[in-house]
């Protein structure tokens, strides 16, 4: 008896919409082992993580907080994936984004400049990461270099662009010498939604992306292009779409999306610029937006998952000492199966009863 | 088999009374999931006999002829080798017993040698220098000329198949099986090919032959099995057959008759062609020279030729898909089109149906819906400021479905789940329903079955009489010969002066088609120009 996979006819449609709960299902399996040879109570881990998180408001608000640069960057790295086009480095279009808007911030600090402050910063900063964007894909185009290579490196280069700035010229004078810009202004910073709570503005922003990339996915000529180019380059060109022109347009979308929520994370939950603004989004979208099926609602349901492992991941290191990195493990085990399960759309297992022929043949 | 028939026979009868046959199969059945690619197949062949298999695309011929070289395990049934029953565990099993396999798809490297590309097949352990002057002896004492220090890339169709079947002669095969051998060659080449198997034949092996050809295999071969989805319908002698009755046998029914339209008028040219020269985009590609041709209305052009003598660059440059610098190379409708986008020509009115169907011709993920609005959307009323109108692109797959009988599961499937028949009346359905001034069509029924044939080549006559101008490439002259008022013949990037229908003899083709001219100072003339 043998197990084979079998090509499917047809895609399973089924099997895409459950795959990503296969995915997660296997993963709580996995984290349980290794709770246990952790020496920590699975059950009371896993409650930590996923339960603890969703019982009080302001955790609840925080995993909405969390969420909203998770979703925005993955609709623009989902953008790219179906055009087959790799942004790996959305973490830095995330940084240079922060780092275009707070100058803004920085430099009206202290005047009396008016309301036009934050949508300046908006716009500054979505327009600076798509031009960071544009580096590897122009690189790409002209040359042929591998946009994962190139947009992975210059991941770092924005983040010691903005390690530079903070610890040197934006660097707070009252700041008792840490590496951070000073608190910004109120014209400067992203408006609460809520009194005295953590939801912001930002949130709104990003279901306006999910929404916008819905209807440009499923109902326009644009996403019909982007969709093609990426399942089947050949027909996409004999069909007049342009792969190159996609490559540009979607790396510079993701880019400004990426940009406009690394400014909404500096002007809002945090406040002011400093190193570590992100725990690594850039690369957790890359999970989201593939656990969301690159579609923009399932990156939604995805991107609110993935945050719920951010937050849950700081209650199990308060409450239980489980190191912080855990959740970075749980992450990328995540993704392995996710991926694993992607291959279930287009394959079924199939049992095979061993024939005489196979057996002798095999012997 | 009937007793009358096996009387009538002389290979059948009395010559192998007493004996065994050299190869038979059993029951022999193969399943794919709930699909019986063979169903139950029983064969004999002998030695000194060239047997073919016939059948439609899809009836089971690669099915059973992989299962009898070991490539893939029967389901059930068995196969049986000079009479003992074998278990085939692999291609090198079967060669080892004397099986060859000359396959359709040459598995050559380019960059290597002949020699280098022999010795990569075999499983000998005999040095290099050895191998090379047998390779040499070889292919001499067969006539099949090879140079073993020629890198492949250099060498025609015709030579590269010389080579796999060198190849597959220097292990001595008692039994060789080719598939569909002369499907890439000039009506010249194949006699040639046919003296060879004649020798084999001779020398006592017996030889299985793929094709779908009828008048090849009645020429050619002794005995002729039949499959028609994965069953065996009958073995018979094809030399007593009509090829009107083996083509009834392969599809199961008569065939409609294509029909032209008597008094098709020709009118303005639709289609020019100017001096169109065009280097390749890519190593071994073949470079364009010197195209010209004028195409009007009403009228359907075809052009011949061995496939990888310029026809998929042709394609290229006339769809736009490769661009031209100069504008005045392709003019359509009358307007300077060598350097407008395919977008841009199909508004100017042309349309494209390439040889590939999956992937090129269509997203095989893809929707038929989708598949519609991956042409539709240039001039189709699809797309209203940026938004698709699903609408729309569902009517052209109704209408499609309707017109040119596309049978599918559900209204929208995926392209790549229809056969490869009715995703090809999908494909030409598509782009007829434009109402095309132009139609360029590449291989419009290569590997489709004999029905769907049928409808496609009457919808590019009907589409003729309505005024359009029709470009069809084909490697299949019979195809031509039906369809095609004047047929072109492609030989490395040039393109002969057109011949009326009624001249294009198979002869005059062949001569083109290996790169002979017709008229010699003509040909000067055109080469100076």
């Amino acid at each position: 008896m043998q197990l084979v996979l079998e090509k499917r006819t047809e895609r399973s449609n089924t099997i895409a919409l459950v795959s990503p709960l296969i995915a997660i299902g296997l993963t709580i399996v996995t984290m349980t082992i290794l709770f246990a040879i952790l020496g920590k109570n699975p059950v009371l881990a896993l409650q930590a993580y996923f339960i603890a998180p969703l019982t009080d408001s302001y955790s609840l608000q925080e995993l909405a907080v969390k969420a909203t640069p998770l979703v925005m960057i993955a609709i623009g790295l989902s953008l790219c994936y179906l055009a087959n086009a790799w942004n790996i480095g959305a973490e830095g279009q995330f940084l240079i984004g922060a780092v275009a808007g707070s100058w803004i911030a920085v430099k009206t600090q202290g005047t009396d400049a008016g309301a036009w402050v934050l949508p300046a910063m908006l716009v500054l900063a979505a327009a600076a990461g798509a031009l960071y964007a544009l580096i590897p894909a122009i690189c790409k185009v002209k040359f042929g270099a591998s946009e994962i290579l190139t947009s992975l490196m210059l991941v770092y280069v924005a983040d010691l662009l903005l390690d530079y700035l903070v610890r040197g010229p934006w660097r707070d004078p009252n700041g008792f010498n840490f590496p951070t810009t000073a608190e910004f202004d109120p014209v400067a910073t992203v408006p609460l939604l809520i009194e005295g709570g953590r939801l912001h503005l930002g949130s709104i922003i990003a279901l306006l992306v999910v929404a916008a990339a819905a209807i440009l996915l499923g109902r326009t000529i644009k996403g019909f292009e982007i969709r093609v180019v990426g399942a089947a380059p050949r027909a996409a060109r004999f069909g007049g779409f342009n792969a190159n022109q996609l490559v540009i347009l979607t790396f510079a979308v993701s880019g400004a999306l990426a940009g406009l929520a690394g400014i909404i994370e500096v002007a809002g939950p945090v406040g002011h610029l400093q190193p570590g603004i992100s725990p690594g989004y850039g690369f957790t979208a890359i999970i989201v937006a593939f656990l969301g099926r690159l579609n923009p609602i399932g990156i939604l349901i995805a991107g609110l998952f993935l945050a719920l492992t951010f937050i849950g991941g700081e209650q199990a290191q308060i409450a239980m000492k489980i190191p912080l990195d855990v959740t970075k493990v749980f992450q990328g085990i995540l993704l392995f199966y996710v991926l694993a399960c992607d291959s279930l759309i287009l394959y079924r297992f199939k049992l095979v009863l061993a024939n005489r022929q196979v057996a002798r043949g095999a012997g | 088999m009937p007793a009358y028939q096996r009387m009538l026979d002389p290979t059948l009868n009395g010559l192998h009374s007493g004996e065994s046959p050299l190869l038979r199969t059993v029951g022999l059945t193969k399943r794919y999931g709930d699909f019986l690619a063979n169903d139950s197949i029983d064969i004999d062949v002998w030695p000194k006999e060239i047997h073919a298999l016939l059948g439609e695309n899809g009836a089971g011929k690669s099915t059973l002829v992989k299962a009898i070289y070991g490539l893939i395990q029967p389901s059930a049934g068995e196969i049986r080798w000079q009479g003992e029953p074998i278990v085939l565990s692999g291609p090198s099993e079967a060669r080892s017993r004397g099986i060859g396999m000359v396959f359709q798809h040459f598995s050559l490297f380019d960059n290597l040698t002949v020699a280098e590309n022999v010795a990569l097949g075999l499983d000998g352990k005999e040095s290099f220098k050895d191998m090379s002057a047998r390779l040499e002896q070889v292919s001499r004492t067969y006539g099949l000329p090879l140079d073993p220090r020629r890198e492949v890339w250099q060498l025609s169709v015709g030579e590269r198949q010389r080579i796999e079947i060198v190849r597959a002669l220097m292990q001595d095969p008692k039994f060789l099986i080719l598939d569909e051998p002369t499907a890439v060659l000039t009506p010249q080449e194949a006699d040639q090919l046919f003296v060879v198997l004649e020798r084999l034949k001779a020398e006592g092996r017996a030889i299985l032959y793929i094709s779908h050809k009828l008048d090849e295999v009645k020429r050619l071969c002794d005995t002729a099995t039949i499959l028609r989805g994965g069953k065996k319908v009958q073995t018979c002698n094809p030399r007593l057959e009509t090829a009107a009755s083996l083509a009834r046998m392969m599809v199961g029914g008569e065939i409609k008759e294509v029909k032209a339209a008597a008094g098709r008028q020709t009118t303005i040219p639709r289609l020019v062609v100017n001096d169109l020269s065009l280097a390749p985009d890519e190593a071994h590609g073949v470079r364009l020279e010197h195209i010209s041709f004028e195409l009007k209305g009403g009228e359907i052009l075809g052009i011949a030729g061995v496939a990888g003598n310029g026809q998929d660059e042709l394609f290229a440059a006339l769809s736009g898909e490769r661009l031209s610098k100069d504008p005045g190379t392709i003019v359509i409708e009358g307007i300077a089109a060598g350097h407008l986008s395919i977008t841009k020509r199909r508004k100017l009115g042309a349309a494209f149906v390439p040889e590939e169907r999956l992937g090129h011709g269509t997203a095989p993920r893809m929707k038929l819906s989708e598949n519609a609005l991956l042409t539709g959307h240039a001039a189709s009323g699809m797309v209203n400021r940026g938004f698709i109108d699903t609408a729309a692109t569902l009517k052209t797959v109704d209408k499609a479905t309707e017109t040119f009988d596309v049978r599918k599961a559900k209204r929208d499937p995926e392209a790549a789940s229809l056969s490869g028949g009715n995703l090809q009346k999908f494909i030409v359905g598509r782009e007829i329903l434009r109402n095309p001034a132009v139609l360029v069509v590449s291989q419009p029924t290569w590997g489709v079955d004999a029905g769907a044939a049928a409808v496609i080549r009457q919808a590019l006559l009907d589409l003729a009489t309505a005024g359009a101008a029709v470009l069809v490439t084909s490697q299949d002259l019979d195809e031509l010969a039906e369809i095609a008022d004047r047929i072109a013949v492609m030989f490395h990037g040039r393109l002969s002066a057109p011949l009326a229908a009624s001249e294009a003899t198979r002869e005059k083709l062949g001569l083109l088609m290996g790169g002979s001219s017709l008229e010699p100072k003509e040909a000067a003339h055109a080469v100076g120009a």
